[in-house]
Protein backbone atom coordinates (compact mmCIF):
# COMPACT_ATOMS: atom_id res chain seq x y z
CA UNK A 1 0.00 0.00 0.00
CA UNK A 2 2.39 2.17 0.80
CA UNK A 3 4.65 1.71 -1.96
CA UNK A 4 1.42 2.43 -4.17
CA UNK A 5 0.68 5.62 -2.53
CA UNK A 6 4.48 6.85 -3.27
CA UNK A 7 4.10 5.27 -6.41
CA UNK A 8 1.26 7.60 -7.17
CA UNK A 9 3.32 10.53 -5.28
CA UNK A 10 6.12 10.53 -7.60
CA UNK A 11 3.38 10.48 -10.70
CA UNK A 12 2.15 13.31 -9.59
CA UNK A 13 5.04 14.42 -8.88
CA UNK A 14 6.85 14.15 -12.27
CA UNK A 15 3.15 15.08 -13.85
CA UNK A 16 3.59 18.63 -12.31
CA UNK A 17 6.90 19.25 -13.48
CA UNK A 18 6.00 17.75 -16.99
CA UNK A 19 3.00 20.77 -16.44
CA UNK A 20 5.28 23.27 -15.38
CA UNK A 21 7.96 22.40 -18.37
CA UNK A 22 4.95 22.69 -20.78
CA UNK A 23 3.99 25.51 -19.64
CA UNK A 24 7.08 27.41 -19.80
CA UNK A 25 7.61 25.86 -23.41
CA UNK A 26 4.65 27.54 -24.38
CA UNK A 27 6.03 31.21 -22.99
CA UNK A 28 8.86 30.70 -24.62
CA UNK A 29 8.81 33.03 -27.21
CA UNK A 30 9.01 35.62 -24.63
CA UNK A 31 12.46 34.45 -23.88
CA UNK A 32 12.92 36.38 -28.17
CA UNK A 33 11.19 39.38 -27.23
CA UNK A 34 14.07 39.83 -24.05
CA UNK A 35 16.39 39.02 -26.45
CA UNK A 36 15.21 41.78 -28.72
CA UNK A 37 14.45 43.81 -26.06
CA UNK A 38 17.90 43.61 -25.12
CA UNK A 39 19.78 43.86 -28.45
CA UNK A 40 17.89 47.22 -29.20
CA UNK A 41 19.05 48.79 -26.38
CA UNK A 42 22.74 47.47 -26.79
CA UNK A 43 23.31 48.05 -29.95
CA UNK A 44 22.09 51.84 -29.74
CA UNK A 45 18.88 51.26 -31.71
CA UNK A 46 17.07 53.20 -28.80
CA UNK A 47 19.17 54.94 -26.47
CA UNK A 48 19.21 52.84 -23.28
CA UNK A 49 18.04 56.02 -21.08
CA UNK A 50 15.21 55.14 -23.09
CA UNK A 51 15.18 51.11 -23.21
CA UNK A 52 17.43 50.33 -20.17
CA UNK A 53 18.50 46.46 -20.40
CA UNK A 54 16.32 44.07 -18.18
CA UNK A 55 18.73 43.75 -15.52
CA UNK A 56 18.56 47.76 -14.58
CA UNK A 57 14.68 47.15 -14.93
CA UNK A 58 14.99 44.02 -12.27
CA UNK A 59 16.91 45.90 -9.77
CA UNK A 60 14.30 49.11 -9.95
CA UNK A 61 11.82 46.63 -9.42
CA UNK A 62 13.41 44.96 -6.50
CA UNK A 63 14.34 48.63 -5.01
CA UNK A 64 10.30 49.85 -5.82
CA UNK A 65 9.24 46.65 -3.52
CA UNK A 66 11.21 47.36 -1.36
CA UNK A 67 12.17 50.69 -0.39
CA UNK A 68 8.79 52.30 -2.88
CA UNK A 69 5.29 52.00 -2.57
CA UNK A 70 4.57 49.74 -5.34
CA UNK A 71 2.32 47.02 -3.55
CA UNK A 72 0.76 50.16 -1.80
CA UNK A 73 0.26 51.69 -5.18
CA UNK A 74 -1.04 48.47 -6.62
CA UNK A 75 -3.60 47.60 -3.74
CA UNK A 76 -5.07 51.35 -4.14
CA UNK A 77 -5.24 50.70 -8.02
CA UNK A 78 -7.11 47.46 -7.61
CA UNK A 79 -9.66 48.47 -4.73
CA UNK A 80 -10.95 50.93 -7.43
CA UNK A 81 -10.86 48.43 -10.44
CA UNK A 82 -12.58 45.81 -8.16
CA UNK A 83 -15.39 48.12 -6.89
CA UNK A 84 -15.97 49.37 -10.31
CA UNK A 85 -16.27 46.42 -12.19
CA UNK A 86 -17.80 44.26 -8.95
CA UNK A 87 -21.04 47.04 -9.22
CA UNK A 88 -20.88 46.60 -13.19
CA UNK A 89 -21.08 42.68 -13.33
CA UNK A 90 -23.71 43.35 -10.28
CA UNK A 91 -26.20 46.49 -12.59
CA UNK A 92 -25.15 44.51 -15.94
CA UNK A 93 -26.68 40.95 -14.85
CA UNK A 94 -29.34 42.33 -13.33
CA UNK A 95 -30.11 44.73 -16.32
CA UNK A 96 -29.38 42.37 -18.89
CA UNK A 97 -32.03 39.75 -17.33
CA UNK A 98 -34.51 42.44 -17.36
CA UNK A 99 -33.98 43.39 -20.99
CA UNK A 100 -34.21 39.82 -22.04
CA UNK A 101 -37.89 39.43 -19.99
CA UNK A 102 -39.22 42.54 -20.21
CA UNK A 103 -40.05 44.09 -23.47
CA UNK A 104 -40.34 47.83 -22.46
CA UNK A 105 -37.30 47.67 -20.24
CA UNK A 106 -35.50 46.18 -23.73
CA UNK A 107 -36.91 49.13 -25.65
CA UNK A 108 -35.64 51.65 -23.54
CA UNK A 109 -32.37 50.38 -22.82
CA UNK A 110 -30.87 48.98 -26.01
CA UNK A 111 -31.11 51.99 -28.23
CA UNK A 112 -28.53 53.18 -25.34
CA UNK A 113 -26.30 50.12 -25.26
CA UNK A 114 -25.76 50.22 -28.74
CA UNK A 115 -24.83 54.14 -29.13
CA UNK A 116 -22.28 53.86 -26.18
CA UNK A 117 -21.33 50.53 -26.75
CA UNK A 118 -18.04 51.29 -29.66
CA UNK A 119 -17.54 54.10 -27.70
CA UNK A 120 -13.73 54.53 -26.20
CA UNK A 121 -14.53 54.67 -22.55
CA UNK A 122 -11.32 56.53 -21.74
CA UNK A 123 -12.90 59.58 -23.29
CA UNK A 124 -15.52 60.18 -20.13
CA UNK A 125 -12.25 60.79 -17.85
CA UNK A 126 -12.30 64.63 -18.58
CA UNK A 127 -16.19 64.49 -17.75
CA UNK A 128 -15.92 62.02 -14.57
CA UNK A 129 -13.58 64.21 -13.53
CA UNK A 130 -15.48 67.46 -13.54
CA UNK A 131 -18.38 65.52 -11.73
CA UNK A 132 -16.87 64.00 -9.04
CA UNK A 133 -13.41 65.03 -9.51
CA UNK A 134 -9.75 64.06 -8.28
CA UNK A 135 -10.92 61.41 -5.32
CA UNK A 136 -11.69 57.63 -6.05
CA UNK A 137 -15.31 58.32 -6.79
CA UNK A 138 -14.39 59.21 -10.10
CA UNK A 139 -12.06 56.36 -11.21
CA UNK A 140 -14.70 53.75 -10.20
CA UNK A 141 -17.58 55.74 -11.78
CA UNK A 142 -15.44 55.58 -14.81
CA UNK A 143 -14.72 52.01 -14.47
CA UNK A 144 -18.31 50.87 -13.50
CA UNK A 145 -19.34 52.59 -16.44
CA UNK A 146 -16.70 50.89 -19.05
CA UNK A 147 -17.27 47.37 -17.62
CA UNK A 148 -21.46 47.50 -17.39
CA UNK A 149 -22.06 47.48 -21.53
CA UNK A 150 -20.21 44.29 -22.11
CA UNK A 151 -21.91 42.79 -19.11
CA UNK A 152 -25.04 43.59 -19.99
CA UNK A 153 -24.58 42.80 -23.59
CA UNK A 154 -23.19 39.44 -22.30
CA UNK A 155 -26.10 38.77 -20.24
CA UNK A 156 -28.93 40.01 -22.39
CA UNK A 157 -27.52 37.54 -25.37
CA UNK A 158 -27.24 34.78 -23.17
CA UNK A 159 -31.13 34.85 -21.71
CA UNK A 160 -32.15 35.47 -24.86
CA UNK A 161 -30.42 32.40 -26.15
CA UNK A 162 -31.91 29.79 -23.49
CA UNK A 163 -33.71 27.26 -24.69
CA UNK A 164 -37.56 28.09 -24.47
CA UNK A 165 -38.31 24.27 -23.80
CA UNK A 166 -36.04 24.85 -20.31
CA UNK A 167 -38.57 27.92 -19.71
CA UNK A 168 -41.56 25.77 -20.10
CA UNK A 169 -40.28 22.83 -18.09
CA UNK A 170 -39.37 24.90 -15.27
CA UNK A 171 -43.00 26.53 -15.60
CA UNK A 172 -44.87 23.23 -15.64
CA UNK A 173 -42.66 21.92 -12.86
CA UNK A 174 -44.20 24.61 -10.79
CA UNK A 175 -41.76 27.55 -11.01
CA UNK A 176 -42.60 31.31 -10.66
CA UNK A 177 -41.57 33.34 -13.24
CA UNK A 178 -39.43 34.81 -10.76
CA UNK A 179 -38.23 31.55 -9.73
CA UNK A 180 -37.74 30.72 -13.83
CA UNK A 181 -35.42 33.70 -14.00
CA UNK A 182 -33.52 33.24 -11.61
CA UNK A 183 -32.91 29.55 -11.52
CA UNK A 184 -33.14 28.26 -15.11
CA UNK A 185 -32.69 32.08 -17.43
CA UNK A 186 -29.33 33.09 -15.24
CA UNK A 187 -27.57 29.57 -15.41
CA UNK A 188 -29.24 29.21 -18.87
CA UNK A 189 -27.02 32.69 -19.91
CA UNK A 190 -24.06 31.86 -17.90
CA UNK A 191 -21.55 30.76 -20.38
CA UNK A 192 -22.06 34.19 -22.22
CA UNK A 193 -22.06 36.12 -19.11
CA UNK A 194 -18.49 35.19 -17.93
CA UNK A 195 -17.59 35.49 -21.55
CA UNK A 196 -19.41 39.32 -20.85
CA UNK A 197 -17.34 39.65 -17.63
CA UNK A 198 -13.93 38.32 -18.94
CA UNK A 199 -13.96 41.28 -21.36
CA UNK A 200 -15.10 43.42 -18.46
CA UNK A 201 -12.04 42.27 -16.52
CA UNK A 202 -9.55 43.82 -19.04
CA UNK A 203 -11.55 46.87 -19.33
CA UNK A 204 -11.16 47.35 -16.01
CA UNK A 205 -7.63 46.92 -15.78
CA UNK A 206 -6.91 49.29 -19.22
CA UNK A 207 -9.69 51.86 -17.38
CA UNK A 208 -7.74 51.65 -14.22
CA UNK A 209 -4.15 52.46 -15.23
CA UNK A 210 -5.03 55.50 -18.01
CA UNK A 211 -7.48 56.95 -15.45
CA UNK A 212 -4.57 57.27 -13.17
CA UNK A 213 -2.18 58.90 -15.54
CA UNK A 214 -4.89 61.99 -15.37
CA UNK A 215 -6.65 62.14 -12.29
CA UNK A 216 -4.89 60.71 -9.29
CA UNK A 217 -2.49 61.56 -6.51
CA UNK A 218 -1.82 57.54 -5.69
CA UNK A 219 -2.42 54.24 -7.48
CA UNK A 220 -0.04 52.20 -10.14
CA UNK A 221 -1.28 54.36 -13.38
CA UNK A 222 0.35 57.20 -11.74
CA UNK A 223 3.31 55.96 -10.11
CA UNK A 224 4.02 54.65 -13.83
CA UNK A 225 3.32 58.29 -14.83
CA UNK A 226 5.52 60.50 -12.57
CA UNK A 227 8.26 58.00 -12.65
CA UNK A 228 8.37 58.61 -16.31
CA UNK A 229 7.99 62.61 -16.09
CA UNK A 230 10.98 62.02 -13.54
CA UNK A 231 12.86 60.68 -15.94
CA UNK A 232 13.48 56.98 -13.67
CA UNK A 233 12.86 54.76 -16.73
CA UNK A 234 13.71 51.84 -14.94
CA UNK A 235 11.53 52.30 -12.29
CA UNK A 236 9.20 53.36 -14.87
CA UNK A 237 9.27 49.97 -16.96
CA UNK A 238 9.09 48.35 -13.76
CA UNK A 239 5.68 48.96 -12.20
CA UNK A 240 4.66 48.79 -16.32
CA UNK A 241 5.71 45.08 -16.02
CA UNK A 242 4.15 44.56 -12.46
CA UNK A 243 0.86 46.00 -13.78
CA UNK A 244 1.22 43.80 -16.62
CA UNK A 245 1.93 40.77 -14.71
CA UNK A 246 -1.20 41.31 -12.45
CA UNK A 247 -3.10 41.66 -15.04
CA UNK A 248 -2.42 38.37 -16.66
CA UNK A 249 -2.94 36.90 -13.50
CA UNK A 250 -6.37 38.15 -13.27
CA UNK A 251 -7.66 36.93 -16.85
CA UNK A 252 -5.79 33.45 -16.00
CA UNK A 253 -7.23 33.15 -12.83
CA UNK A 254 -10.81 34.15 -13.68
CA UNK A 255 -10.76 31.99 -16.25
CA UNK A 256 -10.14 29.09 -13.59
CA UNK A 257 -13.02 29.67 -12.27
CA UNK A 258 -15.45 30.75 -15.25
CA UNK A 259 -13.84 26.67 -16.44
CA UNK A 260 -15.05 25.78 -13.25
CA UNK A 261 -18.28 27.33 -13.09
CA UNK A 262 -19.08 25.66 -16.42
CA UNK A 263 -17.94 22.68 -15.42
CA UNK A 264 -21.17 21.04 -16.47
CA UNK A 265 -20.48 21.32 -20.25
CA UNK A 266 -17.53 19.55 -20.57
CA UNK A 267 -17.68 16.43 -20.65
CA UNK B 1 -41.65 30.04 1.12
CA UNK B 2 -43.48 27.87 3.48
CA UNK B 3 -42.67 24.33 2.90
CA UNK B 4 -45.70 22.38 4.21
CA UNK B 5 -45.03 18.49 4.37
CA UNK B 6 -45.82 16.95 0.74
CA UNK B 7 -49.10 18.19 -0.51
CA UNK B 8 -49.20 15.39 -3.19
CA UNK B 9 -51.76 16.95 -5.84
CA UNK B 10 -54.90 16.24 -5.12
CA UNK B 11 -55.99 12.88 -6.49
CA UNK B 12 -59.30 12.68 -5.83
CA UNK B 13 -60.35 15.66 -8.38
CA UNK B 14 -61.69 14.85 -11.69
CA UNK B 15 -58.51 14.77 -13.77
CA UNK B 16 -60.26 14.76 -17.08
CA UNK B 17 -59.70 17.21 -19.63
CA UNK B 18 -62.63 19.53 -22.01
CA UNK B 19 -61.61 20.63 -25.04
CA UNK B 20 -63.86 22.36 -26.45
CA UNK B 21 -63.99 24.76 -29.84
CA UNK B 22 -60.19 25.35 -29.71
CA UNK B 23 -58.76 26.72 -32.94
CA UNK B 24 -55.02 28.05 -33.40
CA UNK B 25 -53.64 30.24 -35.80
CA UNK B 26 -50.00 31.10 -35.75
CA UNK B 27 -48.46 34.12 -37.41
CA UNK B 28 -51.79 36.17 -36.90
CA UNK B 29 -50.04 39.44 -35.82
CA UNK B 30 -49.42 41.21 -39.69
CA UNK B 31 -50.20 39.09 -42.33
CA UNK B 32 -51.75 36.21 -42.86
CA UNK B 33 -51.85 33.36 -40.32
CA UNK B 34 -51.50 29.65 -40.28
CA UNK B 35 -54.35 28.33 -39.11
CA UNK B 36 -53.02 25.62 -37.09
CA UNK B 37 -56.15 24.03 -34.91
CA UNK B 38 -59.69 23.98 -36.47
CA UNK B 39 -62.52 23.40 -33.66
CA UNK B 40 -61.04 20.24 -31.52
CA UNK B 41 -63.61 19.50 -29.19
CA UNK B 42 -62.38 16.62 -27.42
CA UNK B 43 -63.66 15.15 -23.87
CA UNK B 44 -60.26 13.36 -22.04
CA UNK B 45 -61.73 11.15 -19.53
CA UNK B 46 -60.33 10.83 -15.98
CA UNK B 47 -57.26 8.70 -16.15
CA UNK B 48 -57.38 7.91 -19.75
CA UNK B 49 -54.57 7.28 -21.71
CA UNK B 50 -55.28 9.20 -24.93
CA UNK B 51 -52.92 9.58 -27.89
CA UNK B 52 -52.82 12.19 -30.38
CA UNK B 53 -51.61 10.68 -33.81
CA UNK B 54 -51.42 12.22 -37.33
CA UNK B 55 -48.46 13.40 -39.81
CA UNK B 56 -45.96 16.26 -39.15
CA UNK B 57 -47.35 19.39 -39.07
CA UNK B 58 -50.75 18.63 -38.09
CA UNK B 59 -50.89 20.36 -34.71
CA UNK B 60 -50.68 17.73 -32.38
CA UNK B 61 -47.97 19.27 -30.47
CA UNK B 62 -49.64 22.53 -30.35
CA UNK B 63 -52.71 20.94 -28.72
CA UNK B 64 -50.55 19.36 -26.43
CA UNK B 65 -48.64 22.63 -25.76
CA UNK B 66 -52.25 24.19 -25.22
CA UNK B 67 -53.12 22.09 -22.49
CA UNK B 68 -49.74 22.51 -20.97
CA UNK B 69 -50.61 26.33 -20.88
CA UNK B 70 -47.37 27.22 -22.66
CA UNK B 71 -49.04 28.84 -25.24
CA UNK B 72 -52.65 31.30 -24.49
CA UNK B 73 -55.41 29.69 -25.94
CA UNK B 74 -56.98 32.25 -28.67
CA UNK B 75 -60.53 30.46 -29.39
CA UNK B 76 -62.54 28.21 -27.08
CA UNK B 77 -62.09 26.78 -23.88
CA UNK B 78 -59.58 23.78 -22.39
CA UNK B 79 -60.94 22.81 -19.04
CA UNK B 80 -59.56 20.40 -16.26
CA UNK B 81 -60.55 19.66 -13.00
CA UNK B 82 -58.75 22.59 -11.47
CA UNK B 83 -60.67 24.59 -14.05
CA UNK B 84 -59.72 26.65 -17.62
CA UNK B 85 -56.01 26.43 -18.39
CA UNK B 86 -54.90 29.61 -18.02
CA UNK B 87 -50.97 28.56 -17.70
CA UNK B 88 -48.43 25.84 -16.80
CA UNK B 89 -48.87 24.12 -13.58
CA UNK B 90 -46.95 21.02 -11.95
CA UNK B 91 -50.64 19.82 -11.83
CA UNK B 92 -50.04 19.09 -15.77
CA UNK B 93 -46.34 18.15 -16.26
CA UNK B 94 -44.59 17.51 -19.61
CA UNK B 95 -41.71 15.59 -21.26
CA UNK B 96 -40.06 17.33 -24.16
CA UNK B 97 -39.05 15.44 -27.56
CA UNK B 98 -36.01 17.16 -26.73
CA UNK B 99 -35.80 16.46 -23.13
CA UNK B 100 -35.60 20.01 -21.80
CA UNK B 101 -33.59 18.86 -19.17
CA UNK B 102 -31.43 21.43 -17.29
CA UNK B 103 -27.79 20.89 -18.35
CA UNK B 104 -26.16 22.57 -15.29
CA UNK B 105 -27.85 20.23 -13.23
CA UNK B 106 -27.17 15.83 -12.38
CA UNK B 107 -29.67 13.72 -13.16
CA UNK B 108 -30.29 14.13 -9.65
CA UNK B 109 -30.99 17.54 -9.34
CA UNK B 110 -32.84 17.97 -12.25
CA UNK B 111 -35.60 15.42 -10.42
CA UNK B 112 -35.01 17.09 -7.05
CA UNK B 113 -35.60 20.25 -8.54
CA UNK B 114 -39.44 19.44 -9.48
CA UNK B 115 -39.52 17.89 -6.46
CA UNK B 116 -38.65 21.42 -4.64
CA UNK B 117 -41.31 22.98 -6.45
CA UNK B 118 -44.08 20.80 -5.91
CA UNK B 119 -42.80 20.94 -2.19
CA UNK B 120 -41.90 17.67 -0.67
CA UNK B 121 -39.94 18.25 2.72
CA UNK B 122 -36.11 17.41 2.08
CA UNK B 123 -35.82 13.71 3.22
CA UNK B 124 -38.84 12.52 0.76
CA UNK B 125 -37.38 14.38 -1.78
CA UNK B 126 -34.92 12.45 -1.41
CA UNK B 127 -36.26 9.23 -1.47
CA UNK B 128 -38.49 9.51 -4.23
CA UNK B 129 -35.72 11.12 -6.68
CA UNK B 130 -33.71 8.17 -5.43
CA UNK B 131 -36.97 5.84 -6.36
CA UNK B 132 -37.50 7.32 -9.90
CA UNK B 133 -33.81 7.07 -10.67
CA UNK B 134 -34.08 3.39 -10.00
CA UNK B 135 -37.59 2.85 -11.79
CA UNK B 136 -36.28 4.22 -15.11
CA UNK B 137 -32.97 1.99 -14.62
CA UNK B 138 -30.09 5.25 -14.06
CA UNK B 139 -29.41 4.03 -10.88
CA UNK B 140 -24.99 5.07 -10.59
CA UNK B 141 -26.59 7.64 -13.21
CA UNK B 142 -27.14 10.16 -10.08
CA UNK B 143 -24.33 12.91 -10.18
CA UNK B 144 -23.64 12.54 -14.13
CA UNK B 145 -24.81 15.79 -16.32
CA UNK B 146 -27.11 15.49 -18.80
CA UNK B 147 -23.81 15.90 -22.14
CA UNK B 148 -22.39 12.99 -19.88
CA UNK B 149 -25.18 10.35 -21.01
CA UNK B 150 -26.30 8.91 -24.00
CA UNK B 151 -29.81 10.82 -25.48
CA UNK B 152 -32.02 7.36 -24.03
CA UNK B 153 -30.47 8.19 -20.77
CA UNK B 154 -31.43 11.71 -21.21
CA UNK B 155 -34.54 10.73 -22.00
CA UNK B 156 -35.40 9.02 -18.90
CA UNK B 157 -34.44 11.47 -16.33
CA UNK B 158 -36.73 13.78 -17.86
CA UNK B 159 -39.47 11.29 -17.85
CA UNK B 160 -38.44 10.81 -13.94
CA UNK B 161 -38.05 14.73 -13.37
CA UNK B 162 -42.00 14.63 -14.82
CA UNK B 163 -43.65 11.29 -12.81
CA UNK B 164 -41.58 12.19 -9.75
CA UNK B 165 -43.54 15.36 -9.00
CA UNK B 166 -46.78 12.98 -9.58
CA UNK B 167 -48.65 15.22 -12.25
CA UNK B 168 -52.56 14.72 -12.38
CA UNK B 169 -52.34 15.07 -16.32
CA UNK B 170 -49.13 13.73 -17.73
CA UNK B 171 -48.32 15.29 -21.29
CA UNK B 172 -45.84 13.43 -23.51
CA UNK B 173 -44.29 15.31 -26.58
CA UNK B 174 -43.54 12.48 -28.69
CA UNK B 175 -41.22 11.36 -26.05
CA UNK B 176 -39.99 8.18 -27.11
CA UNK B 177 -39.18 9.71 -30.27
CA UNK B 178 -34.87 10.06 -29.94
CA UNK B 179 -34.80 6.18 -28.42
CA UNK B 180 -33.21 3.40 -30.16
CA UNK B 181 -35.99 0.46 -30.59
CA UNK B 182 -34.74 -1.96 -27.74
CA UNK B 183 -35.51 1.08 -25.35
CA UNK B 184 -38.23 1.97 -26.59
CA UNK B 185 -40.36 -0.47 -26.25
CA UNK B 186 -39.20 -1.21 -22.95
CA UNK B 187 -39.91 2.48 -21.95
CA UNK B 188 -43.46 2.24 -23.66
CA UNK B 189 -44.14 -1.07 -21.43
CA UNK B 190 -42.20 0.64 -18.70
CA UNK B 191 -44.91 3.69 -19.13
CA UNK B 192 -47.62 1.63 -19.20
CA UNK B 193 -47.22 0.00 -16.26
CA UNK B 194 -46.48 3.15 -14.47
CA UNK B 195 -49.91 4.46 -15.52
CA UNK B 196 -52.17 1.47 -14.57
CA UNK B 197 -50.66 1.82 -10.97
CA UNK B 198 -50.51 5.53 -10.42
CA UNK B 199 -53.94 6.74 -12.25
CA UNK B 200 -53.01 9.45 -13.93
CA UNK B 201 -54.90 10.87 -17.21
CA UNK B 202 -52.47 11.05 -19.77
CA UNK B 203 -52.32 13.32 -23.44
CA UNK B 204 -49.30 11.26 -25.35
CA UNK B 205 -48.49 12.61 -29.00
CA UNK B 206 -46.73 10.65 -31.26
CA UNK B 207 -47.15 9.87 -35.43
CA UNK B 208 -46.17 6.17 -34.56
CA UNK B 209 -49.22 4.08 -35.00
CA UNK B 210 -48.24 0.78 -32.90
CA UNK B 211 -46.87 3.02 -29.79
CA UNK B 212 -50.42 4.70 -29.92
CA UNK B 213 -52.05 1.54 -30.16
CA UNK B 214 -49.82 -0.08 -27.58
CA UNK B 215 -50.38 2.81 -25.04
CA UNK B 216 -53.65 4.07 -25.80
CA UNK B 217 -57.69 3.77 -24.30
CA UNK B 218 -57.89 6.12 -27.16
CA UNK B 219 -56.85 7.48 -29.94
CA UNK B 220 -57.34 10.53 -31.64
CA UNK B 221 -56.44 10.52 -35.21
CA UNK B 222 -55.41 14.37 -36.61
CA UNK B 223 -55.47 15.74 -40.13
CA UNK B 224 -52.50 17.93 -41.51
CA UNK B 225 -52.97 21.61 -41.60
CA UNK B 226 -55.65 22.84 -40.50
CA UNK B 227 -55.51 20.16 -37.88
CA UNK B 228 -58.67 18.49 -36.89
CA UNK B 229 -59.42 15.82 -35.22
CA UNK B 230 -60.62 12.83 -37.63
CA UNK B 231 -61.54 9.82 -35.99
CA UNK B 232 -61.55 9.04 -32.35
CA UNK B 233 -60.73 5.38 -31.71
CA UNK B 234 -61.57 3.18 -28.91
CA UNK B 235 -58.67 0.68 -28.24
CA UNK B 236 -60.67 -2.45 -26.74
CA UNK B 237 -57.02 -4.22 -25.69
CA UNK B 238 -56.57 -5.41 -22.26
CA UNK B 239 -55.67 -3.19 -19.92
CA UNK B 240 -52.65 -4.95 -18.65
CA UNK B 241 -50.49 -5.55 -21.66
CA UNK B 242 -46.87 -6.39 -22.48
CA UNK B 243 -44.95 -8.06 -25.46
CA UNK B 244 -46.95 -10.38 -26.26
CA UNK B 245 -50.40 -8.16 -27.29
CA UNK B 246 -47.87 -7.83 -30.19
CA UNK B 247 -48.92 -10.56 -31.63
CA UNK B 248 -52.71 -11.03 -30.65
CA UNK B 249 -54.67 -10.50 -33.98
CA UNK B 250 -56.96 -7.23 -32.56
CA UNK B 251 -53.62 -5.75 -31.95
CA UNK B 252 -52.72 -5.97 -35.33
CA UNK B 253 -55.86 -5.47 -36.98
CA UNK B 254 -56.26 -2.58 -35.07
CA UNK B 255 -53.24 -0.85 -36.09
CA UNK B 256 -53.85 -1.52 -39.72
CA UNK B 257 -57.04 -0.20 -39.66
CA UNK B 258 -55.70 2.82 -37.93
CA UNK B 259 -52.76 3.10 -40.12
CA UNK B 260 -55.13 3.41 -43.14
CA UNK B 261 -56.98 6.26 -41.78
CA UNK B 262 -53.50 7.73 -40.96
CA UNK B 263 -52.35 7.16 -44.27
CA UNK B 264 -55.45 8.85 -45.79
CA UNK B 265 -54.55 11.97 -43.75
CA UNK B 266 -50.89 11.48 -45.02
CA UNK B 267 -51.87 11.24 -48.62
CA UNK B 268 -53.84 14.46 -48.57
CA UNK B 269 -51.68 16.63 -46.86
CA UNK B 270 -49.33 15.90 -49.60
CA UNK B 271 -51.84 16.69 -52.24
CA UNK B 272 -53.08 20.01 -50.28
CA UNK B 273 -49.39 21.19 -50.47
CA UNK B 274 -49.41 21.21 -54.12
Amino acid sequence: MADAGLAQRRNSGTAGAYAVANTLLRFSPLLILCAFWEFLGLSGVISQQMLPGLGEIAQAFVKLLIEGNLLYNTLRSISRAATGLGAAVVVGILTGLLMASFRPVRLLVNPIVQIFYPMPKSALIPVVMIWLGLGDSSKILLIFLGCLLPVIVGTYNGARGVNPFLLWSAASLGASSFEVLREVVLPGAMPDILTGCRTALAFSFILMVSSEFVIATDGVGYMISSLGDGGLYPAMFAAIFFVAAIGFAADRGYAAFARRVLRWREA
Amino acid sequence: MTVAPAPPLAQNAATGIAIHDVSHTYGSGGGKGVLALDRINLDIGDCEFHCLLGPSGCGKSTLLYLIGGFIPVQAGTIATGKGPVTGPGPDRSIVFQNFALFPWKTVKDNILYGLKKVGFGPEERERRAQNYIDLVHLTGFENAYPSQLSGGMQQRTAIARTLAVDPVILLMDEPFGALDAQTRRVMQEELRAIWRRSRKTVVFVTHDVQEAVFLADRISIMSARPGRIQHVIDVNLPKDRGEEILEDSRFIQLSEQIWRLVREQAVAATRGAH
